[in-house]
């Protein structure tokens, strides 16, 4: 649909049942994203903003409310049609990266053609070609356990970008890297949406947020602040260039 | 997904704990190893009885003397004359359900020849004898119709007795034996035959004609049938009628009405020997269960593995679920792997099951009988076990909530 933002998000609840307890993680949120806006979902633990990714991601659905993505409802897909929702149009990165343990790199940034069906040949060279761009060319056939921290995040985010998505979705990508490796990580990111991508990742810490060009704040499942701003710190040159990303 | 990179993928899974892989099929491989040996050992066991009956003779039905008592002490039967000579001619003439029929008088003494001699049993008997047991002469020739009605003192030699005499491979045909004193010319030697079901040897005995017999062995011309008539039937199915119909003319000849027991026995060798194969199919049945049972516990193993395995690799499945995979995909995956191991299992546990039994068979001199609907069998069943006790894990597996597992420690 034309015109419509990639992410539209309306008055949406989650209530999760803990036993007798019931926990509203999401108490009536709207929010809009456009293509190719780099957003930081900000708040303390327990601020509800895991459960707004999970939601962005497709990886759950709300207990009320509604979610377009490209302005498509998708709040009330079955499980079938979520996962190839977040085949075709996401790509996820973890703070504790989520690689396949004891399987190469190329196979890693792989799995996501596995599920859309791409023919071997044309999964292993795309996913080669995803590993150059970001610059583990020479790390193909390595497995996690010989890798860095910031190469397993790379490998991560190249599986994340193999499928060409739409919109990339980051929990606290640099939790678990020091401070130079987040940085690296970040201009990656960042670079990522210079070229196009939207990107929406969620972090607590604020010097993270400061790459980004908008910055929710959650608390207790309601947004409470949002502001757009011009990104101050400086972008360092991305080593990866506008790898998988669509216009 | 297609299904080979399914399948690869459930190898390199299974690959990557090879000793845990090879310990949870090895029930299936016990279980299918077992199943197919016992079933093949059976089979050989049953083609081992049959031979067996078979080597005594085709569609035999033994006719033997009654038994006498004195003072309440039963001497068995063939301890009274009561078959006659008389009885073996009508038998021969008047049913027509009677292929062949023929006497056997026998007596154990020693056979001479120039240089050895032998203890064996010497056996008179009338040349329908050889076509109801199925005993042909391999060299030399049998008895002729001159030889019955004059009583020539010619006789067949068995192998063992051939053997005994004349070393192992020689040619007996025209040599002179000397029974009771008397010389007999060596006419021909019969086919090795080889053991009774009880283990007897048919080779160790010699074989003259029953005029002989009767006026130089025995002595003296008797009414009495002193042995047994060997009753040949046209087809095994026909056995049991032939059966009853002399059980009737005897009766009828030996004047036993209504409640008077048999003063004779018919033996039905047919029937004998289906009663042993029945024994033996129970045997094999009863193994082969029990077999089977280990394969269905084996596939409880498979389960317990893959239910750990799902809990340990809980994480693979909430990140192959949130790049796209659908519960079916990882069902599959699950599902391949249960299959990998207790198909690869039934493989293995089938060639070790067919060597084992081969093994067996060699040792026991039995004959070794694969159906490969057995085989067929086995491998279907065991990937039965497989996709039953591998859907549970893998559908626990199908079923998880993607940000659960996701998070999972």
């Amino acid at each position: 649909m034309e015109g419509a933002p990639l992410i539209r998000i309306d008055n949406v609840t989650k209530v999760y049942h803990a036993g007798e307890v019931e926990v509203r993680a999401l108490a009536g949120v709207s929010l809009d994203v456009e293509a190719g806006e780099f957003v930081a979902i900000m708040g303390a633990s327990g601020s509800g903003k895991s459960t707004l990714m999970h939601l962005i991601g497709c990886l759950d659905r709300p207990t009320s409310g509604r979610y377009f993505l490209e302005g498509r409802e998708v709040s009330g897909l079955n499980r079938n049609a979520l996962a190839e929702v977040r085949n075709r149009t996401m790509g996820f990165v973890f703070q504790s990266f989520n690689l396949l343990a004891r399987t190469s790199a190329v196979e890693n940034v792989e799995l996501p053609l596995v599920y859309s069906g791409v023919p071997a040949a044309e999964r292993r060279r795309r996913a080669i070609e995803a590993l150059r761009q970001i610059g583990l060319g020479d790390r193909l056939d390595h497995h996690p356990g010989q890798m860095s921290g910031g190469q397993q995040q790379r490998v991560a985010i190249a599986r994340a970008l193999v499928g060409g998505p739409r919109l990339l979705l980051a929990d606290e990508p640099t939790g678990n890297l020091d401070s130079r490796t987040s940085g690296e990580v970040m201009a990656l990111l960042r670079g990522l949406s210079e070229a196009g991508l939207t990107v929406v990742l969620v972090t607590h810490a604020p010097d993270i947020a400061t790459w980004t060009s908008r910055v929710l704040q959650l608390k207790d499942g309601l947004i409470v602040s949002d502001e757009r701003r011009a990104p101050i710190a400086a972008p360092q040159p991305a080593p990866a260039g506008a790898i998988g990303v669509r216009p | 997904m297609s299904p080979w990179s399914v399948l690869r993928l459930a190898f390199r899974a299974l690959g990557r704990n090879t000793m845990r892989s090879f310990l949870t099929a090895l029930g299936i491989i016990i279980g299918v190893g077992a199943f197919i040996a016992m079933v093949v050992i059976g089979e050989g066991a049953k083609a081992r009885v049959e031979e067996a009956f078979s080597s005594m003779g085709t569609n035999l039905l033994i006719v033997q003397q009654g038994s006498s008592s004195q003072r309440g002490v039963f001497g068995g039967f063939g301890s009274q004359p009561t078959l006659t000579w008389d009885d073996l001619k009508a038998i021969q003439t008047e049913l027509p359900s009677v292929r062949h029929a023929a006497p056997q008088l026998r007596t154990t003494t020693s056979v001479v020849s120039e240089e050895q001699n032998w203890t064996t049993s010497v056996t008179g008997v009338t040349p329908e004898y050889f076509e109801i047991r199925n005993w042909p002469v391999t060299s030399g020739v049998s008895f002729t119709p001159s030889d019955m009605d004059a009583a020539t003192k010619v006789v067949l030699l068995g192998q063992t007795v051939v053997e005994r005499l004349y070393g192992t491979g020689a040619d007996a045909v025209g040599q002179m034996v000397r029974i009771k004193g008397m010389p007999f010319q060596v006419t021909g030697v019969m086919a090795r035959k080889g053991q009774s079901p009880m283990g007897q040897d048919y080779d160790d005995a010699v074989f003259i004609p029953v005029s002989t017999y009767r006026s130089k062995i025995q002595g003296g011309l008797n009414n009495y049938l002193h042995g047994s008539i060997f009753v040949g039937a046209f087809s095994p199915e026909e056995t049991s009628r032939t059966e009853s119909d002399l059980r009737n003319l005897l009766r009828e000849r030996h004047h036993l009405s209504g409640e008077v027991d048999d003063d004779f026995q018919v033996r039905n060798l047919t029937e004998i020997a289906s009663a042993q194969e029945a024994g033996t199919k129970t045997l094999t049945t009863l193994l082969a269960s029990i077999a089977a049972v280990s394969l269905v516990v084996g596939g409880i193993g498979i389960m317990n593995i893959m239910l750990v395995s799902v809990t340990e690799r809980t994480r693979e499945i909430g990140v192959r679920m949130a790049v796209g995979a659908k519960p079916r995909h990882i069902l599959a995956q699950f599902l391949a792997e249960a299959l990998s191991l207790s198909v690869m299992g039934g493989v293995t546990g089938a060639v070790l099951g067919l060597f084992s039994a081969w093994r067996l068979a060699a040792q026991f001199g039995w004959p070794m009988l694969v159906r490969p609907g057995i085989v067929a069998l086995a491998l279907g069943f065991s990937g039965l076990v497989g996709v039953v006790f591998g859907l549970y894990p893998a559908q626990r597996a199908s079923r998880l909530d993607p940000i659960e597992a996701l998070r999972y420690e």
